[in-house]
């Protein structure tokens, strides 16, 4: 599948190419590839020709679980996926260049109109497939979980709370012992869309201790700062005393924070993240198969876990092209099913979703056409 | 650290001479005052708390100065000031040597996991979690290297010949200028401006092989010209003198005589280049883009590459951290590998064709 | 062709033109030319590119107050970060490049540039995660130790971090990264050094330093500055390693030990870049020429320092 022959190729380089490739066959575990597949039995449908998308890179770990299912199934399709990020997975579907894009956030009013566009004037779908609860992680020793108020981790990441005995915290925690410790706030360094989500959380339910508009780059000047989730991890494990916020799935043996909602304490898990996806409103004015939603921070609502980061598959209701139209609905229809979302969260952590925001789904799924 | 290497050589045997009697230290005498100094400073940094930084630093600099004081009084001021700089000079290799051997240790140390035949002869080709290996990747970049070689040095080199044979007044001026300016260019930005060749020249969709070659090329180019122009200055006018008074023409003096006796150093001056590119993340990326199979044709798709590959699984990696952390190191250690090659081999080809010198 | 027609020296023009030489010399001009199409084409690029960020009103730019405000602590850290290397690294590299060109064995010296050569062998996101891993914790005793005892200059006025991810790291880093540059040029240079001017110095009955001082150094200078200047290029351009090991994004500030970084240009932007749209790429780009205005000045810089001596090399 690899080895196409659609070429550009210069004939005077091919001499290179053919050097390189008679000393290469092909990696050891392609050549069987095509007889590997016996997932999807009843979808006899041979499908083949190139698959591309290309966005968030917080899906790579996924979006490598969905690929290797949906391979399997598809051994034809020339599937990849570029994590070049949000805003470039964006621009180039909306450029055309890739079928589909992964954003960690819907298209604003702007880039619909122009993805509508690209899409022969039709309609775009968004699909929020990939729903990450973000945890609030922190490396102290001798205490494995916390109960912490929205306006709590507010002061705690803007400096106000500058000490773990600080009596906000011990307020919510009668029972845990608090050592005399400095708190070393750590957010990440690079523009994500995990910041965005953490940021637009403390807006919504600690205004006023947090007054700086959500972003996705750190709006607060200084402190600790380190690069992608990796990074700030390996903070935290390696500083005493240190807090970040970070896809749940990464926490490890640090400490996680219970977050407070309504009147209960609500620990970040797959279950209560996909609970507070389900009930969040979608965003008003959106064609009938585009499923963005506003993540309802403010949530009062029993086991629901408001600190999630929801990313989005974008594409065309319309394609113009007849395999691209049915690679994408055939992918599509993988990610969203259970199995799909079992895989994924096998792999990436990520929460599956529910049963109710896979029939929405579908219904954008099963009106994929090509026109 | 530097304890173990010697911090004096012996020095070039002074004649006697009939006037007067050179005083010297014995042979072994700087390297014992040395040890002292170093002992004492041991000692002291024990006194005062003791850690390992503490009693290097403290060490070095006793030992450096007790050979010089021991030297000032016997060999008097111009010998002390030799013995000084020779400690001096060791004390300088010896600190380079410390972040070397910590680098080389973590690599190996978290490498050597997977170092193993299942990396070489496989691809991510749907891999999930463990297993998988970096074929494509390795491939991926020794296609892309070779190809962005193969545009940077001829040009390079045509041009620092230009520089040193040929150019004179402005253009000379401006092009060195210009290319010093050229090292600035940040790696992402050398990726976005082959991104956008590409696109004005064939489309929204294309990502190629040789769309990364090139850009590896706007970095490489520079460090090729700057290095391989620094090493052909040395070449001694007498050598090119000597073969126009043989009558051969200038074409063939620089081809046969110039660049033969620089090869050397344009060897070290490629193989640096090359270290520059080779691990190279961001111009890749959105050049080459990242798949998970084999593609060796750098004039159709996208490829993989090593430092992208190592990257991702650095910085996105899933639940099952580990096996993507061990990949990564791996293709790490990899690519410092592949690089000592083509060291060796650079080594290899100018001990080949370099002249043979008089001793 | 038509422009070599006149060289400095008068010896080529003695010499018999031959189509070879022709197309030799047209070929060598025409690479010269090729690069200065691409970087005026990188640089065509760039502007246009960062037109919007130039034009833009000020509160539309990222940080809400304009491009100069964005981009001014970006360029501090850049400068900070790359001068700290540069101090570092450029006696250290000039020690190596000696030690293995005189004062090593003979049998080891090959050997030894190698090793040291290896160094720039590896990727810089590697640099970057030793960085983080090895060398940011083990320095942070030595930041402490500078807040208590320096803390009275601005550089190392503190609070200490406690993770020792700051630039004084970076810088260090930075160092490592271009020692090898500096030392392979350097130490091909000293060996060039001609072998009569340095057997008569040590006939003359000088010492070997003094030998180096006067035979090996004047000769080897330009040389030096070169690498210099390549590894400086290097160190303000380096992204990942930066973006790997710094705790950036904080204003201006001199304080090379506080968590609260500014961050670099290249950086900056290999953070900011992926998930950026519409003015923000713009801005980022923008951010870029000017890492490309600060690159020519400080060639310029470099070049007026070298000149002021007269070139000694062996091509004059």
């Amino acid at each position: 599948m690899t080895l196409s022959t659609r070429s550009r190729a210069v004939p005077l380089t091919m001499a290179l190419a053919g050097t390189l490739a008679l000393s290469a066959c092909g990696a050891a575990n392609e050549s069987g590839a095509s007889g590997g597949g016996g997932g999807g039995g009843a979808d006899t449908q041979q499908l083949s020709g190139d698959l591309v998308g290309a966005g968030a890179s917080s899906q790579q770990a996924a979006m490598e679980a969905w690929q290797a299912g949906f391979q399997g199934e598809y051994p034809d399709v020339d599937f990849s996926y570029d994590p070049v990020g949000s805003g470039g997975g964006r621009e180039q579907f909306i450029a055309g260049a890739t079928d589909f894009a992964g954003s960690d956030a819907a298209l604003d009013d702007e880039e619909l109109t122009a993805a509508q566009e690209r899409c022969s004037g039709g309609e775009v779908f968004e699909l929020p497939n990939y729903v990450s609860p973000i945890a609030v992680i922190f490396n102290l020793e001798g205490v494995d979980e916390l109960d912490l108020q929205p306006a709590t981790i507010a002061g705690i990441f803007t400096g106000a709370i500058a000490n773990w005995n600080d009596p906000a915290i011990a307020a919510d925690n009668p029972d845990a012992t608090l050592p005399d410790q400095a708190i070393t706030p750590v957010h990440r360094g690079d523009d994500s869309g995990t910041t965005d989500n953490f940021t637009d959380y403390l807006f919504q339910t600690a205004g006023d201790v947090w007054t700086a508009e959500p972003d996705g780059v750190w709006p607060l000047p200084g402190g600790e700062a380190a690069n992608g989730t990796s990074g700030v991890v390996g903070v935290v494990e390696s500083t005493a005393g240190a807090v970040t916020y970070a896809d749940a799935s990464r926490a490890g043996d640090l400490g996680v924070v219970s977050v407070g909602v309504g009147s209960e304490f609500v620990a970040p898990s797959a279950e209560a993240a996909a609970a507070v996806v389900e009930n969040s409103p979608a965003v008003e004015g959106r064609g009938e198969y585009d499923f963005a939603i506003e993540v309802n921070r403010q949530t009062e609502g029993s086991g629901e876990y408001p600190i999630v980061l929801v990313s989005y598959h974008i594409g065309c209701i319309q394609y113009d092209d007849q395999a691209a139209a049915d690679n994408v609905k055939a992918f599509m229809s993988y990610v969203i099913s259970e199995d799909g979302q079992q895989t994924a969260a096998d792999n990436a952590g990520n929460a599956p979703i529910s049963e109710s925001l896979r029939e929405q789904a579908q219904t954008a799924v099963e009106a994929i056409t090509a026109g | 650290m530097s304890t173990d290497t010697r911090p004096a050589a012996p020095a070039p045997v002074q004649p006697r001479g009939p006037v007067r009697v050179e005083r010297r230290l014995p042979r072994l005498a700087p390297l014992g005052l040395y040890l002292a100094g170093v002992a004492l400073g041991a000692g002291l940094s024990a006194l005062t708390g003791s850690s390992l930084s503490s009693t290097v630093v403290y060490g070095v600099v006793l030992g450096t100065l007790a050979v010089f004081l021991a030297s000032r009084l016997v060999e008097g001021r111009r010998k002390a000031t030799d013995r000084l700089v020779t400690c001096l000079v060791t004390t300088a290799f010896g600190v380079a040597m410390v972040p070397l051997v910590s680098l080389v240790w973590t690599v190996l140390d978290n490498g050597l996991a997977r170092f193993d035949a299942t990396f070489f002869s496989n691809s991510m080709f749907r891999v999930v979690g463990e297993g998988g290996g970096a074929y494509h990747a390795i491939l991926g970049t020794l296609v892309i290297t070779a190809l962005a070689t193969v545009i940077s040095v001829p040009i390079g080199l045509m041009t620092a010949i230009y520089l040193v044979e040929y150019a004179t007044g402005r253009l000379k001026r401006a092009i060195t200028f210009f290319v010093d300016v050229m090292t600035g260019i940040p790696s992402i930005v050398a990726g976005l401006f082959a991104f956008a060749l590409f696109t004005l020249l064939f489309g929204n969709d294309v990502r190629l092989g040789v769309m990364g070659a090139v850009a590896l090329s706007v970095l490489m180019i520079p460090v090729v010209v700057r290095s391989c122009e620094e090493v052909l200055k040395l070449v001694p006018n007498e050598l090119r003198e000597a073969s126009f008074a043989l009558g051969v023409p200038k074409w063939r003096t620089i081809v046969k005589v110039v660049l033969p006796t620089a090869i050397a150093g344009l060897g070290t001056g490629v193989t640096l280049a090359v270290a520059r590119v080779v691990g190279e993340t961001a111009p890749l990326l959105v050049t080459v883009g990242l798949i998970t199979g084999t593609n060796l044709d750098p004039f159709d798709g996208r490829m993989a590459t090593l430092p992208v590959f190592a990257y991702y699984q650095l910085t996105q990696p899933g639940t099952d951290t580990q096996a993507f952390l061990d990949r990564a190191w791996t293709a790490a250690l990899v690519l410092i590998i592949l690089v000592m090659a083509l060291n060796v081999v650079a080594r290899l080809i100018s001990r080949f064709l370099a002249p043979k010198t008089g001793h | 062709m038509t422009a070599t027609k006149a060289p400095s020296e008068p010896r080529s023009q003695q010499a018999v033109r031959r189509p070879g030489d022709r197309i030799f010399a047209g070929s060598a001009k025409a690479s010269g030319v090729f690069i200065l199409l691409v970087l005026a084409g990188v640089a065509a690029f760039l502007v246009s590119e960062a037109v919007p960020a130039l034009t833009a009103p000020a509160e539309d730019v990222p940080g809400g107050e304009g491009l100069g405000a964005y981009v001014a602590p970006l360029v501090l850290g850049t400068l900070l970060g790359a001068v700290l290397a540069l101090l570092v690294a450029t006696p250290l590299a000039v020690g190596i490049a000696l030690y293995v060109t005189y004062y090593a064995p003979r049998r080891v010296a090959a050997t030894m540039g190698y090793v040291i050569d290896l160094l720039a062998a590896i990727p810089s996101v590697v640099y970057g995660f030793w960085g983080l891993a090895v060398l940011a914790p083990a320095l942070v005793p030595f930041h402490v130790w500078a807040a208590d005892t320096l803390g009275f200059l601005s550089f190392f006025a503190g609070p200490a971090s406690t993770s020792g991810r700051t630039m004084f790291t970076v810088g260090l880093v930075l160092a490592v990264m271009i020692l090898p540059i500096i030392s392979a040029i350097s130490r091909e240079v000293f060996s060039q050094a001609p072998a009569l001017h340095r057997e008569a110095a040590l006939a003359l009955g000088a010492t070997r330093w003094e030998m180096i001082r006067m035979a090996v150094l004047p000769y080897g200078k330009s040389g030096v500055i070169g690498g210099a200047m390549l590894g400086l290029g290097r160190a303000l351009g380096e992204t990942m390693a930066v973006a790997i090991v710094l705790s950036g994004g904080a204003g201006a500030t001199l304080n090379l030990i506080s968590s609260s970084n500014p961050s670099t240009i290249a950086s900056n932007i290999a953070l900011r870049f992926p998930e950026a749209t519409g003015l923000g790429i713009n801005t980022l780009i923008a951010s870029g020429l000017v890492l490309f205005v600060i690159t020519l000045a400080v060639n310029m810089l470099a070049r007026w320092i070298v000149n002021r001596r007269a070139d000694f090399s062996g091509a004059n």
